[in-house]
């Protein structure tokens, strides 16, 4: 039982390292795209669209398997640690963008028009009323998506990262008895409690969120 | 993207797409209902039936899809409860969303607002009907779009029940890749067709979405 946490815990800080690669690079991405996706351009808000709806659309799995066995120049591949970051990193960015989207939507319009009296331009108008505002509204939502995205990353077991439920497998693997069912309880209640602060991280900014209405 | 044998690859994959279809279908179809009993059980004055939902609940949705379908495939025939990998991937894949129905169902009944309930007590509706024909359809309704946002989300999670070999779309889609080692096109067409049904059916939810936020 203690074997099986401590093989299933070996494969923690890959799943940390995924998911806070995946958050990283998925949340810088997000912005351009986030602002993209209200341009007062047609075709940018189309297209733009269409790409994030299209990323969002194909399960991760699919990302990463055309990334893992599906990109080859030469002999260069991606290992599939890298296959993994950029696939989750993909997904992360449409989801972060639909979320920033969101909270610049739900900033009230006074805000704007305030800001317009006071004769701020536009850019800084966004940078310093509009984009501290969306954020705080986006925050419940992010760390939401941030424990999905931790849970997401058991999925690049499927091509060979040896995060926690690739190592639950290979532990199953060579305790085919009654043990063999320990690891995925463990990896199960590990995904659990690592969620647990960040969930009631968000719970109090939303309550407070809630109050400053 | 048109190729030679484009033609077989697609009616391949679709013969998986029909059990990627089907599994999400029973795993709504039953997932949805035992969510609301999960719903109603969180609800519950009962610290234990409360407590108990409450557990059940946080497992489906704080547990990894795959680990539950490991945990079910792999792990329930260890106490003499074997299945074939397909009914596994339905019955993970609707504990999974019934876990994740509940909370949006509990979410939708708790946004009806507090007036409603005074105003059906004032007329004089017993509690059990002020619920049931008061506050439960209009939960229900706000819960409408995140519902079928899960639903999306199932659809798209049968693509798991590929690792406990399920022979559904992304399985059917693996295997051509290793017959004909055209790994980039055939996972392409596999996600083509998944954003196929995913795409539009996003755009139909969040018309809906658009239009309850409108009535208010």
């Amino acid at each position: 039982m203690l074997d099986a946490f401590l093989a299933v815990l070996k494969g923690l800080p890959y799943s940390l390292l995924l998911t806070a690669s995946a958050f990283v690079i998925g949340a810088i991405v997000a912005v351009p795209l986030a602002l993209g996706l209200r341009s007062g351009i047609g075709p940018v808000r189309w297209l733009l669209r269409l790409i994030v709806d299209l990323v969002r659309g194909v399960p991760i799995i699919v990302w990463l398997f055309i990334l893992k066995f599906g990109i080859q120049f030469g002999h260069w591949h991606f290992t599939a640690l890298n296959a993994a970051i950029v696939g989750l990193s993909l997904v992360s960015a449409a989801y972060l963008a639909e979320i920033f989207r969101g909270g610049i939507l739900a900033v009230p319009a006074g805000q704007v028009e305030a800001a317009h009296a006071l004769g701020i331009k536009r850019a800084p108008a966004f940078a310093r009323i509009i984009a501290p505002q969306a954020f705080r509204i986006s925050l419940p939502s992010i760390a939401t998506y941030l424990i999905g995205l931790f849970k997401d990353t058991s999925i690049a077991s499927t091509i060979i990262v040896a995060e926690m439920v690739f190592q639950a497998q290979s532990f199953a693997r060579q305790n085919p008895s009654l043990v063999g069912i320990w690891p995925y309880i463990w990896a199960g209640a590990i995904y659990i409690v690592v969620s647990i602060p960040v969930a009631m991280w968000s719970r109090r900014v939303d309550a407070r969120l809630q109050e400053a209405k | 993207m048109f190729y030679a044998d484009f033609g077989s690859d697609l009616l391949t994959m679709l013969s998986g797409l029909k059990w990627s279809v089907i599994i999400a279908l029973i795993a709504i179809v039953a997932g949805y209902p035992i969510g609301l009993l999960l719903a109603l059980g969180v609800r519950h004055s009962n610290a234990i039936l409360h407590g108990v939902c409450i557990t059940i609940v946080e497992i489906g949705r704080g547990a990894p899809a795959l680990v539950i379908l490991y945990l079910v495939y792999y792990g329930l025939p260890k106490f003499g409860l074997s299945m074939p990998s397909i009914v596994a991937a339905c019955v993970g894949l609707a504990f999974n969303s019934a876990a994740y129905a509940s909370e949006m169902m509990r979410g939708g009944i708790q946004s009806v607002a507090r007036g409603q309930t005074e105003a059906a007590n004032a007329l004089g509706l017993k509690g059990s009907a002020t619920f049931w024909k008061v506050i439960f359809p209009q939960g229900m309704r706000s819960a409408t779009p995140a519902l079928m946002g899960l639903a999306i989300q199932t659809f798209q999670g049968t693509s798991l029940a590929y690792a406990i070999a399920v022979p559904e779309l992304m399985k059917q889609a693996y295997t051509l890749g290793g017959e004909n080692f055209m790994y980039l096109r055939t996972f392409i067409l596999a996600g083509i067709v998944y954003a196929v049904i995913a795409v539009p059916a996003t755009w139909i939810t969040s018309y809906f979405e658009r239009r309850m936020a409108k009535k208010f």
